[in-house]
């Protein structure tokens, strides 16, 4: 019996959970959740729940520290100490579990992108967010709705139908409507008629796609992680990186004291250059801020995440019913997690000319998140001229990214070698001008 | 919202402008003098500075000047035009 989960496990290490090691997380965080639990804590009253993650007193070293305790720096120290067995990683963080960029994005998770390296990687990433709930015993209301783009120009749609033919060849489903169907699945889609400025010329459904709890992904993972023995440091802010005589990377500086460690991995999205340019190491990353806003709770309208790429504006609606929009980043570079009055109104704008009725909506709440974006529009998961130093950024829109993003990166800190999925992705790509061009992909959405 | 201060129109609203990008990077004047490395940094690394950053404004609603600012990343505020 033994022998046959054994070898099960050999479809790689990264595929879903292994038997073994289910039992052992099953062992570390004792208070798993489920019906029977739930059943069982509503007879004591709720009084017997336990916190999901402990906190431990820092030490001051540690086999590998992750900056930053977003989605992706979560997702690394899991799958390190799941796939990889290592145990002794802290994840410090400025501010709080999960209240970085994870929690300023619009959720979306798609894998419509247009080059061979990208598009496996994120498909790879979609399907693990599908069996994340159930792996990580913590339920991220994952919801695959699929995506439509509302195509409203013909260079759109000959650019969008050539992502189609490179996304076939690797599995991830594209797939033309007419605006009549378009019409149908969306009904709430009143704009865009033969008479206005972009008439709509047809749709292209994403069925892969999907949107789910951003906070759960974060406290999914660091349950999970901190389960298996890492260490999550909330209010620990990294000032500086420490290296050694020889130039190599030895530890992080932080307002806690000094921290040693053998590997240091910064997943710390816009402030990437901020860490590495005080120890001379230059990135090509720029750092935007990209703006989103939710409107008030309303009955359900849109059940698909709608995409439309011409007027350069997408939305969703929320479990909660809330509409999820987002538009363009804004022009310039921004630290300022704001928004801009000029890109909040051109969204809103272009969201009334294809849904009049949300005229009257109103909106609640608006964010900014500040994002690095490489030279050529893709993430860099690389090692660093800066010996045990190694970088996860340029994710733009890097939430759909998370777990294959944290797997690949977890593989990359344990072995020092790039993941099978990111070969293409380390910052050699720069140095041959071998550059994954993404932009048009990753502009909107 | 930007102000952004037009050598030729005087302070113009931001919608009037085209992003032109980060211009601390001047184009060498021999790039076959530069090393490969030298010429790749030149090409995609430009300064991302959490402060101030030395851009490009293209007045494209306006007089069609190109204006350069130096506007700090984490205010907006613009320090000073190109003759301040």
């Amino acid at each position: 019996m033994l022998l046959v989960l054994t070898t099960g496990r050999k479809n790689g290490d990264d595929r879903g959970i292994g038997v073994t090691t289910r039992r052992t997380m099953r062992k570390s965080i004792r208070q798993r959740y489920s019906l029977a639990t739930l059943a069982l804590g509503a007879v004591g009253g709720h009084k017997r729940w336990r916190p999901a993650w402990q906190s431990r007193p820092l030490s001051n070293r540690y086999d590998i520290v992750i900056v930053g305790a977003g989605g992706h720096g979560l997702a690394t120290a899991y799958y390190l100490a799941k796939n990889h067995g290592c145990r002794n990683v802290a994840v410090v963080e400025r501010g709080w579990l999960g209240g970085g960029n994870v929690a300023r994005n619009t959720l979306t998770i798609r894998s419509n992108y247009l080059r061979d390296e990208s598009i496996p990687f994120y498909v790879r990433s979609v399907s693990l967010y599908e069996r994340l709930s159930r792996e990580l015993n913590f339920n991220l209301m994952h919801s695959r709705r699929g995506m439509i783009d509302v195509i409203q120009t013909w260079p759109r749609l000959r650019e969008i139908r050539r992502r189609q033919l490179a996304m076939d060849l690797h599995g991830s489903a594209y797939k033309q409507i007419g605006v009549k169907e378009l019409r149908r699945r969306i009904p709430a889609l009143t704009g865009g008629g033969p008479d206005s400025r972009l008439p709509i010329l047809a749709g292209m459904v994403h069925t892969d796609a999907a949107v789910n709890r951003h906070d759960a992904v974060a406290w999914g993972y660091a349950r999970a992680a901190n389960g298996l023995g890492v260490e999550i440091h909330e209010n620990t802010e990294v000032t500086a990186l420490i290296t050694n005589e020889s130039g190599a990377v030895c530890g992080v500086r932080t307002h806690r004291g000094p921290i040693a460690a053998k590997k240091v991995g910064l997943a710390v999205s816009g402030h990437t250059t901020t860490l590495t340019g005080p120890a001379g190491l230059r990135l090509p990353l720029r750092s935007f801020n990209l703006a989103a806003f939710v409107s008030e709770p309303m009955k359900p309208v849109v059940d698909v995440v709608v995409n439309c790429p011409d007027l350069g504006v997408y939305l969703s609606q929320s479990d909660k019913g809330e509409l999820v929009i987002g538009g363009a980043p804004d022009p310039g570079q921004s630290f300022r997690r704001d928004v801009k009055q000029t890109v909040f109104e051109d969204a809103v704008c272009a969201m009334l000319e294809l849904f009049p009725t949300f005229q009257r909506v109103k909106l609640l709440r608006q964010w900014g998140g500040h994002l690095d974006i490489a030279h050529d529009a893709s993430p860099i998961l690389s090692a660093t001229p800066l010996t045990g130093l190694f970088v996860s950024a340029g994710w733009w829109g890097g939430y759909k990214a998370i777990p294959a993003g944290g797997l690949a990166f977890a593989h990359l800190l344990a072995t020092g070698t790039p993941h099978p999925l990111m070969e293409a992705f380390t910052l050699d790509r720069f140095r041959h001008l071998d550059f994954i061009l993404e932009s048009g992909t990753t502009v909107v959405v | 919202m930007l102000v952004i201060p037009c050598p030729f129109c005087g302070p113009r609203d931001e919608r009037e402008f085209v992003y032109g990008g980060p211009t601390s990077a001047r184009r060498p004047h021999d790039p076959t003098a530069l090393s490969d490395s030298q010429w790749v940094e030149f090409l995609t690394v430009p300064d991302n500075p959490l402060g101030p950053v030395r851009e490009r404004w293209w007045h494209a609603r306006g007089c069609g000047d190109w204006v350069e600012i130096l506007r700090d990343t984490r205010t907006h505020e613009i320090l000073r035009d190109r003759d301040g």
